[in-house]
């Protein structure tokens, strides 16, 4: 706690942006190796950034989402693969934070979490399940105070470094595959079995490999509340809404390395306008509305925040899959107009210029949650939901 | 009465692997495996029945939780309906 003294008088801001730097130094090799972030995730532990959100009667800041996005969006500027690794423990955290009030044991795990800066991961995707959160085939077994659970988890991200990780499963081996229950494990109860290799395009330091986990532990791990709730009322938002600001990051970051691209060219021949600088007036204008997209999706969110029946609306859940949507698809476009600014000095690794790699961790936005899934379930709702015509909400 | 077609439609288009009359019209319908796909399309039954359209305020998991919240949905917007 004497080592947090000094560090907390600064912003949070200022804080990520210590963390951001060093995360980046190391942003090209964690890509190349696709090894974990690990001094990105140092120095995020190092300026206590774990347990932000958590109560200060439990150890933490009381951060909002808000705020959190904003170190995602930090982050997301320097190194795509430790913004990633933060935004995913941070979703579980929302979980947590929202939903373990009451269980002793949960909030003592809180505290935990913030004394020792712990990093949380999740097992949700299963073998024969795929990417649907809200369906497990797994069931945990209760034995009086004991749980043992099994579950062959497709990815489990970061898993191999994480110190506990939130399981769902069933509630038990007769229940609905959409009755579940999330587990949490600690490092020491469990064991993991890695059955897949994170080779990937991108966001290649999350190291979501696949594994099966094997643990058991107390009964009281389990989270009081159904996963539903806990998926409907905070999970899709916190994760459309983090997401959508570290991979307004990586656009940011593009934008800024097109333009001391165009800079230098135009320092070069004065009185002339670089040809990429029409370009990069339109991605300036791109990347305002993808700002803009998460920005209006946070506020929704912080006005509906404890509000079951605000968060449980069909109106909120199309409107953070709007914020999905719409970021993971612009960011694309804009990064491509960087890269039609920056010509072959973007094309190639290694310059001050480079894009490959804020492309490609770029391009995994349309897929962690299928935008195509997204859409569907968009369109379910539209058949009752009446879109949202107002300018204000 | 309303309960009655609201059971019939459910076992039309809720597509829960339980029978529905095995289900108590509190039992949690999210746990018994409605989807929300599913909860659409029975919305859409509804209202193609009762001739009415499900206010925004309605329009949450809470409305269809159970067989009994969606009968007590239903009757306020038939009420209300009624009153207009």
């Amino acid at each position: 706690m004497n080592v947090a003294g000094p560090i907390m008088a600064l912003t949070l801001a200022e804080r990520a942006k210590r963390a951001a730097k060093v995360a980046g130094q190391f942003a090209d090799t964690v890509d190349k190796n696709g090894r974990f972030p690990q001094e990105g995730m140092d120095a995020l532990k190092a300026e206590r950034l774990m347990g932000l959100m958590v109560s200060p009667d439990f150890g933490g800041e009381g951060a909002t989402l808000t705020q959190i996005a904003d170190v995602c969006g930090i982050l997301g500027q320097a190194c795509a693969s430790t913004a990633m690794t933060y935004a995913m423990h941070q979703i579980q955290m929302a979980s947590l934070v929202d939903h373990a009030a009451g269980s002793a044991w949960h909030e003592k795990f809180l505290r935990r979490i913030c004394e020792d800066q712990l990093l949380i991961a999740s097992a949700t995707s299963e073998a024969g399940i795929g990417g649907n959160l809200r369906n497990s085939i797994c069931a945990i077994e209760v034995d009086g105070d004991r749980v043992r659970l099994e579950k062959d988890a497709t990815v489990i991200s970061y898993g191999a470094n994480a110190d506990a990780v939130m399981v769902t499963s069933r509630r038990h081996s007769e229940a609905a595959h959409s009755d579940q229950v999330a587990t949490i494990f600690l490092k020491e109860q469990y064991s993991l079995e890695r059955t897949a290799v994170w080779d990937t395009l991108g966001m290649r330091g999350t190291c979501s490999d696949g594994y099966l986990f094997k643990a058991e532990g107390p009964a009281e791990q389990i989270l009081p509340k159904p996963f539903a709730e806990i998926a409907a009322q905070s999970m899709l938002a916190v994760s459309h809404l983090l997401w959508g600001a570290l991979w307004f990051g990586i656009a940011a970051d593009a934008v800024a390395r097109a333009q001391s691209f165009v800079r230098s060219a135009a320092r070069k021949t004065p009185g002339q306008t670089p040809p990429g600088a029409l370009r990069l007036a339109e991605a300036s204008s791109l990347l305002q509305l993808v700002k803009a997209n998460v920005v209006a999706g946070l506020k929704q969110f912080e006005n509906a925040k404890g509000e079951p029946d605000a968060l449980n609306a069909m109106s909120f859940a199309v409107a953070m899959n709007n914020v999905k949507i719409g970021t993971s698809q612009t960011i694309l476009t804009i990064i491509n107009h960087c890269m039609l600014i920056c010509g072959i000095a973007g094309y190639k690794n290694g310059t001050p210029f480079s894009l490959g790699r804020h492309l490609r961790d770029a391009h995994s936005a349309q897929l962690m949650i299928s935008n195509d899934r997204i859409l569907g379930n968009t369109s379910t709702m539209l058949l009752v939901n009446k879109q949202d015509t107002s300018l204000l909400g | 009465m309303i309960i009655d077609t609201v059971r019939n439609l459910l076992s039309k288009h809720g597509g829960i692997p339980v029978a529905v009359d095995q289900l108590a019209d509190t039992d949690d319908l999210y746990d018994a495996g409605l989807s929300s796909f599913a909860s659409v399309q029975l919305m859409l039954a509804l209202e193609e029945e009762f001739d009415v359209e499900f206010p925004e305020h309605l329009l949450n998991r809470k409305s269809f939780a159970s067989i009994s919240a969606i009968a007590a949905a239903l009757s306020e917007i038939v009420e209300d309906q009624e009153v207009a």
